[in-house]
Formats: C-alpha cells, structure tokens, sequence
C-alpha cells in the first residue's frame, strides 16, 4: 500500500515500491534523521538514491545523522504557487549545508539538505524572524507529521549556537 | 576514486560546417491563443517551409519536445502531408532545442533521414502555465518530489533562486547590475513588431516591481505565452538550395550536466553559483574551433534575468565572478560589442523554451532580422542600424553566433553558428 497523507492541501503520496523514500520519511517520523551510508565508500548521501555517486556501490546502510548545520543559500518565497502557502507568505525554504561530511569528499561538496525555516514548535515562522536569517545562520532539524510513519525534515534557528553577526541576506528589504 | 567531474568532454570534430538551419517559423506571440497546440504546430510549421521554400515532400523527420502539453510529431506530420522517416517526441524544455539539433544532425548523418523539422507547440499561458500555477501545480505529489514541492519549492524560479542568491553572496553581484538584462532584451524587443512585450524598461523599473521570490522582481522573470516555433535541419548542400541563406552550424552540446545532479538540481555538489554552462563550453568552442571572443552575438536562456548572466559568465564571455559587471557594462544591447538575445528573448518577445532565441540567430546571421526598416526594390530589408525604440535591431556584419539553452543550473545545450563562406 502506498503511504499517503495530505499536508499544506497537498495529498503527497510515496509508492509501496520506493524503499529509500519510504525509510527516509519514516526514519523522519520516528524523530531521529538518517541518511544512506554506502558500503565501500562510507560516505553519506542525500536525497535518497539508489547507488553510491562515487563507487557505483548499490549496498548501503541507514545511519543517524546529526541535524545541525548552516544555511548555504536560500529561497525567500512572496509569489507562492500552492494555495495553501498563501497564508504564509513570506516564507523560506533553506539549503543548508550539514556540519557531518562538509566539504568531503571534494571542496565544495556538502550535504545540502532543503527544509522550510518553522519555529521550534513546527509552525512557519513571522516575517521579522525571517529577516533575522541569511546565508550563515546556525539551524537545526525539526520535523512536521505528514501522516503515521511520514514525516518532513524541516529547519529552525539554533538557540543554543553562536550565531554570526549578520548573516548575508539579499540586499534590498 | 573517480569524480565525475573528471569526465572528458571532447567529442569528434568532423562535423563542424556540414549541416545548417535552413528554416526557420513561428506564430504570433499571444495569451490566450483559442487554438490548439496541434494547430499551433502546423501554423509554425508551414511559415519554417515558407522560409525555407520547401514543401510538405522535402521534409522526412521531425522532432518535438513537451511536458505534456503539446501534441506529437505523427499526428502534425498527417495534417499536413508530411511522410516520415525518423520522429521522435521528447520530454523537456529548456535545453531541448540546441540539443534536437544535434540528435537531427546525428540522424541524418545515420541515413534515416534528410531533413527534420523541429517543433514546439505550447499554450504556456492559457493551458499549462509555465510559471507552475493551475494544471502544473495540480498534479499528484509523489516519492522523490516530496523532497521540494512539500516545501512550497516548486516554480522554477523558487527553485533556481538559491543559485542566484548565491551567486551576489559569492561575488557581490547587485540587483541592479542583473536588471540591466532586463532593460537590454527590452530594447531589443521594441524593436522587434511580432514581440509580445515591446515596453522598454529602466533599472527601476525592474527593481522597483514586486518581489516573486528574493532575489526576483517580477520584471526579472520571462513572460507565459501561447505559440508554436519551428527550425528546419538539413545538410549544408541540400541548405544552400533553399530560399533563404543558411545558418552553419560548427558546434553543438546537448544537455549537458553538472556532476551529482538530483530532484534539487544541483546543491550537492558546488560551488552552486556555476552552472552547467561551465562544462559545455569545453564542447561548443573545441568543437567549432573558436572562442568567446569569436562571437558576435549571443542567444541565451532568459527564463530570468539572472539565467542570462550565469550563462554568459559560465561560458567564458566574461571572468567568472564578473557577471554582473558584464551584463551592466552594455555589451549586451544593441550597439554594444555583443547583443544578446537581439529578439527580446523570453523576458520580452515569447515563451518558447528556447527556440525562439536560435531562429532569430539564424535571421541575424542572415542580415535579415524582421524588424521596421524599410523593404528595398530587391524585397530585402534595408537595415538602418539606428537601434532607437521601433526602429532597426539587425547587428552589423554578424559571422557567429552562439545560442545557450538552459534547463536549469545544473543542466544547459548550447550552439554556435557561422554565417555561409560562400
């Protein structure tokens, strides 16, 4: 049976058959975040595939991983598409660079994992939070239930770490 | 371990000079066409064999690309009496054109066909709105696409933007010097009748329009409209017998992609502000055995504003990092060292998803842009070169060119083009 929950007024649905979807998100919904681990590289992945992108390597394991990290760049969204976002504008989807395996194997590659910026609690976060928050800025995961055994990683602000100055926001507010 | 940016990507050679664009149509640019994409396609269709002087027996292959919202090749090819040898319908858009191309030519030089028409027919306003609203956001939500949409990251603007944040993060590059594209294929465009956006624009103008997604003002982002282009693909000998004079094409690079691509284009792997321009430029200059500085004109995708410049930098018109100072400086208007997007492109003249950039390379390479000049006694235009608003946009003394097409950062086509020696 595929796993479906509606969430934001979208119904989102992951198919019996794709296994590295369905361990991810419910991995998620279990409240500890994992990702793939290959065999012969032990290096980490993500999103979620099927080999390792530098063996070819099809075996992996899934391992916890630490969600903690700094914001790579970022999405400000004010024109959203969804009906449900509407009410929530503006509202920023964040690529954050995890502090596990950055820059490994080569210089400029990282985990780069994508989640909106809510609160501690899971809501979307008011627009004088979002100013607060640029490129730099310390996060950690948080998770939203989609439905039983599917949930969404998320991002909100790092209480606990030391967070730059003035993290680098696009210049005209 | 190997990486996969390691790979090599020089090809063979000997193809450069051998095949030409030796058509080229469209429709009117419109919102709101009331007609078909299957209509559309054969209105476009029948203009490229008017350019070309061919007739329905001349052509034997075709190609078309769509995300589900166009009609395929054996349906259009019936309406109007083409008998094919070769078709193939293809999924994408950015990106598709320059790569058609090169499949056209690599079918012919198969034998399995002599000529192709390429086509793309979209009702990118009225039906499947390009910006992803309506039909686009509808569709069911399933496995890999949780990883972006469950976000509210869906358009291709919300999608590309890290990119170009990024990109002012890493260099400095200001909102100001990225309208400038703006305002240069605004120019263009009023100069260009059958443009559907023919308004020149300042810098505050584009500045001072509302946020989509930062960094995007509305005046950054392309325009949805409904048409059909069509390009004609044959061996230079069989061009040179057609009506017009043809394009030569000495190079092309087809999708081409940045190591570690996934559902979120291209985070992985960095640094997120090159795109995949960076690799095919090792294809097309190689290939056609010239350089940037080679080319007169360029026709790159202007999905955005910023799409343009990340081009221009990635394929080496300017240093990387110094984008944003080129495409402020006015090289890209008209009268400056090397106009882009001459036609307005996708920010001004149409949505095409790439095509309408390489048919107006071809009129350019020709000397015959459609512009407002005057039509002499021997029915050619008589080009004026005075590039004020609604007069002439045709570039002086045009010998190459280059088109960049793009699907997103991580993935582009490109190709260039020579004017005939002969």
């Amino acid at each position: 049976m595929p796993i479906q929950g509606e969430y934001m007024g979208m119904m989102l649905t992951i198919d019996d058959v794709d296994q590295e979807n369905r361990e991810f998100f419910r991995h998620c919904a279990e409240g500890t975040f994992h990702l793939q681990k290959g065999k012969e590289s032990g290096l980490l992945r993500y999103p979620p595939t099927t080999a390792c992108p530098w063996t070819r390597d099809r075996e992996y394991d899934w391992v916890p991983v630490e969600g903690k990290g700094a914001v790579h760049s970022y999405a400000e969204v004010h024109h959203p598409i969804q009906p449900a976002f509407r009410e929530k504008v503006p509202y920023m989807v964040l690529v954050v660079d995890l502090d596990t395996q950055l820059g490994q194997p080569t210089e400029h590659e990282a985990l780069r994992v994508a989640g909106n910026l809510l609160t501690a609690d899971g809501e979307f976060v008011p627009p004088e939070t979002i100013k607060s928050v640029g490129i730099g800025t310390r996060v950690r995961m948080v998770f939203t239930e989609v439905t039983e055994g599917f949930a969404l990683p998320h991002w909100t602000i790092d209480e606990d770490a030391e967070q730059p100055e003035n993290p680098w926001r696009y210049p005209q507010e | 371990m190997a990486l996969q940016s390691d790979t090599e990507a020089s090809t063979p050679k000997f193809l450069r000079g051998k095949y030409a664009i030796c058509g080229v149509g469209e429709t009117t640019y419109r919102r709101g066409s009331q007609e078909s994409t299957r209509n559309l396609a054969t209105w476009a269709i029948n203009n490229a064999l008017e350019d070309a002087g061919m007739t329905a027996d001349d052509v034997d292959g075709m190609l078309d690309y769509s995300g589900n919202d166009s009609v395929f090749a054996p349906q259009v090819a019936n309406d109007l009496g083409i008998r094919l040898n070769f078709y193939m319908d293809v999924h994408g858009g950015g990106s598709s054109t320059e790569a058609l191309i090169g499949i056209a030519i690599g079918v012919i030089e198969a034998g399995m066909c002599k000529t192709v028409a390429i086509y793309r027919a979209m009702n990118g306003y009225s039906q499947v709105r390009i910006g992803g609203t309506g039909a686009r956001s509808a569709v069911p939500i399933v496995g890999d696409q949780i990883h972006h949409r469950g976000y509210g990251w869906q358009s291709a603007g919300q999608m590309f933007a890290p990119t170009f944040l990024r990109h002012m993060y890493d260099y400095g590059t200001t909102p100001e010097q990225v309208a400038h594209v703006k305002v240069a294929h605004s120019k263009h465009a009023s100069n260009n009748p059958k443009a559907y956006y023919k308004t020149r624009y300042t810098v505050e103008d584009v500045v001072n329009s509302r946020i989509i997604c930062k960094p995007l003002h509305l005046l950054d982002c392309c325009v949805e409209t409904d048409n059909a282009t069509c390009i004609i693909v044959a061996s230079i000998d069989r061009a040179r017998d057609c009506k017009n004079a043809p394009a030569v094409i000495q190079s092309v690079a087809g999708r081409v992609c940045k190591p570690r691509g996934d559902i979120h284009l291209h985070y992985q792997h960095g640094p997120i502000s090159t795109v995949a321009g960076h690799y095919a430029k090792d294809i097309i200059f190689p290939n056609a055995g010239v350089g940037p500085e080679d080319i007169d004109i360029t026709g790159s995708y202007d999905a955005f504003t910023f799409t343009t410049m990340l081009q221009l930098e990635d394929y080496g018109f300017c240093e990387k990092g110094e984008g944003g100072d080129y495409v402020s400086s006015g090289a890209i208007e008209l009268g400056g060292r090397r106009p882009n997007n001459t036609s307005g492109g996708h920010l001004c003249e149409g949505y095409t998803h790439g095509m309408n950039m390489v048919i107006e390379n071809t009129r350019q390479l020709r000397g015959e842009v459609d512009d407002s000049c005057p039509v002499g006694p021997d029915g050619k235009k008589q080009h004026t070169y005075d590039y004020s608003e609604g007069g002439c946009r045709q570039v002086k003394g045009v010998e190459m060119s280059a088109n960049l097409g793009w699907a997103h950062p991580g993935t582009g086509s490109a190709m260039i083009m020579a004017k005939d020696a002969r």
